[in-house]
Parts: C-alpha cells; structure tokens; sequence
C-alpha cells in the first residue's frame, strides 16, 4: 500500500510542476497528458496491435535463443574442443550489441520478420549459452560421480542429474537473455521498419517523429509495464521454486 | 570376548592386484598409490585406516570404477572392474544428495534405474530403506531441511536401497558431531547385522576402523602402501567406547606410527 502511496505523490508532484510550468509542455509532459494518450491509444487499438506484434517477436525469438542455447551450452561445458571453438565465439559475440547485426540481416533476410527475428536470437542466445556453460561447470563431481554408481549413463546422467544441478545457473542466464532480446528487440524495431507489422519500437519512432512526447512517454511506461510482467509471471515463481529446493535465502 | 565372526567366508569378493596410481600435479608426477593388493571376502566389514593423503578415497574410487589405476587391477567376482556399477554402492565423504529432489525422490532415484522392478515395488523399496534408517517421517524435506547425521542416513538408504553386493564408504561420518557419530555407528553395525553386505570402509580414525571392521587395512603415508593387515577380533555390534574396541585402536594406533612395515 505504501509504495502505492508514493507512487501516487510522485505524480501528483509532477502533475503540478507542469502545471506550475517549470518547463514547457513539449520538453515533458504531465502525467494526466500521457494517460490521455494511453486511454485513446488502447481504444483506438493501435498500442494493443503494436504490443502483440512485439510480443510475437520476442517470444519467437527468445525461445529460438533458449531453444539452441541450453544444449550448446551444455556441449560447452562437457566437451573440451567445443569449449575453446565455440564458447570463445560465444564470450565474443556476446560482447557486441546485437543491432550491429542489422547490416547483415538486411542484406541476408531483407526487410522481413526473419531479420527481426535473428537480430533477437543473436541478442539473447549467447547469455543462454555461457550461463548454461558455468552452470554445468560449476556442477559438482560428486552428482556426476553418485549418478553413475547408481547406474546413471549418458543421456539420462544429462538430463536427470546435470541439467537440473545447473538449474539456478541457467534460469539465471535465460532471465538475462530475456533482458538482452527485450532490449535487441526495442532497437531493431527502431531502427529498422518492416511492413508485416509495426511494434512498440515503431510506435515509438513515430511519436518521435511526430514529437508527440505524451505518446513517448506512454509507449515507454508499456515497455517497462510489459518487462515487468514478465519477470512476476514468468521468472519469479522459478526462481522461488530454485530458492525453496536449494535452501539459499532462507527466510 | 566373542572370537571369530562367522559371517566371514572365505571367498574373495574384491580382489586387488598390484594397484598403483599417479597423478600429474605441478612438479611433476606424484604417486598416490603403490602396488596394492588384497582381497576383501564376501560379507566381511573392511577398513581402509591411513593417514590423510595416502591415497585410501582414490583407492575407493577406483574399487568404484570412477577411477583408474595406471597399473595394477580390481577384481570383482574374479572379473575386472572397468567402470562403475550398481553393484557397488559408494557414500561419499559429503552426502551428494541431488538438492533438486525431495528425500524420497533421492532414495527412489537408483532404484528407477534397475531394471525389473514395478512402480510400486520402487515405492515399497524406498519406503522400506527410509525406515530402516529411521526417516520415513522426512519422505518429503527437501534437503537443504535435515541436520548432517540425517543427510547421511538419507544417503545410505540411498546406497542400500538397490541392494549392491558391495557398499564402498569413504569417511562417510567425518563431517559430524562425535555424539551422531557414534550414534550412526551402531545404526550401521545393526543395519548391517540385519541386511549382510561386504563393506569397504576408508577412515583415518584407528577407533572408527576398530569399532566397526573384521579386518582393518593399515596404509603409509605417501604413497600408500600396504603396511599391515590387522584383525579385529570381536563380535558385533560393539560399542566405540568399550575398553576392547580402544586396545585394538591403540593396537592400529602403533602401527600407523611404526616406520618398519610389516605384514
């Protein structure tokens, strides 16, 4: 209730600066001003439209990432020559902020969903796959070693016992993936346009363009809205689940 | 004083055959362990005393098929051991419970990997060993809930439950307080009166060895060697406290800190 409460007051105040006129309307608008904007923008149907193309990308996306990732990770992590191959490309391309893919995946996919698509998978999917990678690193011997003198082989040593003692690692990795193809999706949205579908990132340009600060801001309070979302519905209860199994925070 | 043991038989379960390991480290190669042999008989309780450091967990783990040695061989039923298996059973010094699963789904687990048992004979397995070592109102902690001594317990259920011919222990009791200590060595002496198997025991505790072992193997300190090999002379089960089981440690005790090896 209290946080709800400040957060009420942090309005009001802004409210009241604009009104006040510390600065003009088009620097920042009011508070009230953007509500205009989110009220007639989810009636009109255009945030709505815009938020699901978005959301198709990136789930098609991020689950393409951590489709690939986990098992190349956990190749990394077992087997020495793909750790120095490609766990070495994997810690580089990591590095590079995923839109400097958009030269190539317009020359490679042209102006489609598909350049869209790998621009998010080379975003998320190299955090995947080094998570996964320490995770099965940081697997103790000793799991590996009780499984095998219980009679655990192979696939099933894999995925009974390695795959779930990297759990807290990889879940760690997807949550930053999705960090990553959220934020490769937002700028290659901005930066490129594709006729199959305008999304937030466009929406976000034209306000720009148009300097509609008011819808700027809107479209901006859904992207943190949306992201936030995610991590309540879908992170959270995992990563309570890991904590409850694993003892690590007791309360 | 009760003499000879008669679960005793002389058949060799476990036969080591000039065993002898190495290791790479930083300056160069270090011998772990040297030419090892002896035989361990079907039914017999045997501890592995020495220093820490001689080698006695690798010697463990190569019985266990873990490990190999660089020359020498283990003999299990006259065949060599060329990996591990569910015959043998090993606890390790940690319990190497899986955090992700529940006590129950950790006793279960190698159970779901032998082969002819029926979903609710697994059941009643599990149920049966979790009760032998006096857990079964814990079916459902989580791991990270139970004290050290009931971890352990949790992890020899866990070895026991596929009924292996061999159960290999390396210093499996160390981690805990003397009392739950001494307290699993009479769980142990009762669980093994009540479901006979050949045990393989790695201690560096003289009193330990001559609490619970038919026979005590004595090792030197780097590289292991084979110094002596002692019988404890006395029925089961015996109390670590007893003046008995204290004049065969000190008898250990003397040997360990011998530097003639004799056999």
């Amino acid at each position: 209730m209290l946080p709800l409460m400040v957060f009420a007051v942090l309005c009001v105040l802004w409210e009241s600066l604009v009104w006040v006129g510390v600065w003009p309307e088009y620097l920042l608008p009011a508070p009230s001003q953007v509500g205009k904007y989110l009220f007639k923008a989810v009636i009109e149907g255009t945030l709505p439209n815009a938020a699901l193309v978005t959301f198709r990308r990136l789930i098609m996306g991020y689950l393409i990432g951590v489709i690939t990732g986990v098992p190349l990770g956990l190749l990394i992590g077992r087997v020495e020559l793909f750790r120095y191959t490609l766990g070495w490309i994997a810690l580089g391309l990591q590095a590079l902020p995923s839109i400097c893919w958009a030269p190539l995946a317009l020359l490679w996919f042209g102006q489609t969903e598909e350049a869209m698509l790998f621009i998010v998978v080379m975003g998320c999917v190299w955090s995947v796959i080094l998570s996964t990678e320490s995770g099965v690193r940081n697997v103790p011997r000793i799991y590996v070693w009780a499984a095998r003198t219980m009679g655990s082989r192979g696939l099933h040593t894999w995925v009974m016992v390695i795959l779930p003692a990297a759990l807290p690692f990889i879940v760690n990795g997807m949550k930053q993936g999705w960090a990553f193809a959220w934020r490769s999706l937002m700028a290659a949205e901005i930066y490129i346009t594709i006729v199959t579908g305008f999304g937030l990132g466009h929406l976000l340009h034209f306000a720009r363009e148009l300097h509609a600060m008011d819808a700027v801001l809107g479209i901006m309070l859904v992207i943190v809205f949306v992201g936030l979302l995610a991590d309540k519905i879908c992170f959270a209860p995992v990563e309570r689940w890991i904590r409850e199994r694993w003892g690590a925070l007791k309360e | 004083m009760n003499s000879t043991n008669s679960k005793v038989q002389p058949i060799p379960k476990v036969a080591l055959r000039g065993v002898s390991k190495q290791f790479r480290s930083k300056v160069g190669f270090v011998k772990a362990l040297e030419d090892i042999s002896f035989e361990v008989y079907e039914g017999e309780f045997l501890c592995l005393v020495g220093p820490s450091g001689c080698g006695k967990s690798t010697l463990l783990n190569i019985i266990a098929g873990l490990e190999r040695p660089n020359t020498g061989e283990v003999l299990l039923d006259n065949i060599p051991v060329t990996g591990p298996g569910s015959d043998r059973m090993v606890m390790f010094q940690e319990p190497a419970l899986f955090p992700w699963l529940d006590v129950f789904q950790n006793v279960i687990f190698p159970l779901k990997l032998k082969k002819g048992l029926k979903r609710q004979e697994r059941r009643e397995v599990a149920e049966f060993y979790l009760n032998l070592v006096g857990l079964s109102s814990f079916k459902r902690a989580r791991v990270h809930e139970l004290s050290g001594g009931m971890k352990q317990r949790v992890a020899l259920a866990r070895a026991l439950a596929p009924n292996p011919k061999i159960l290999l222990m390396d210093e499996p009791f160390a981690s805990l307080d003397a009392l739950t200590r001494e307290q699993m060595y009479t769980e142990l002496q009762e669980i093994w009166m009540k479901r006979p198997k050949t045990v393989i025991f790695v201690t560096h505790n003289p009193r330990e060895a001559a609490c619970l072992g038919n026979r005590v193997v004595v090792f030197t300190p780097r590289p292991g060697k084979v110094k002596a090999i002692l019988k404890i002379d006395l029925g089961f089960p015996r109390n670590i406290n007893s003046p008995e089981v204290a004049e065969f440690a000190q008898e250990i005790t003397d040997v360990l800190k011998n530097d003639s090896s004799k056999q």
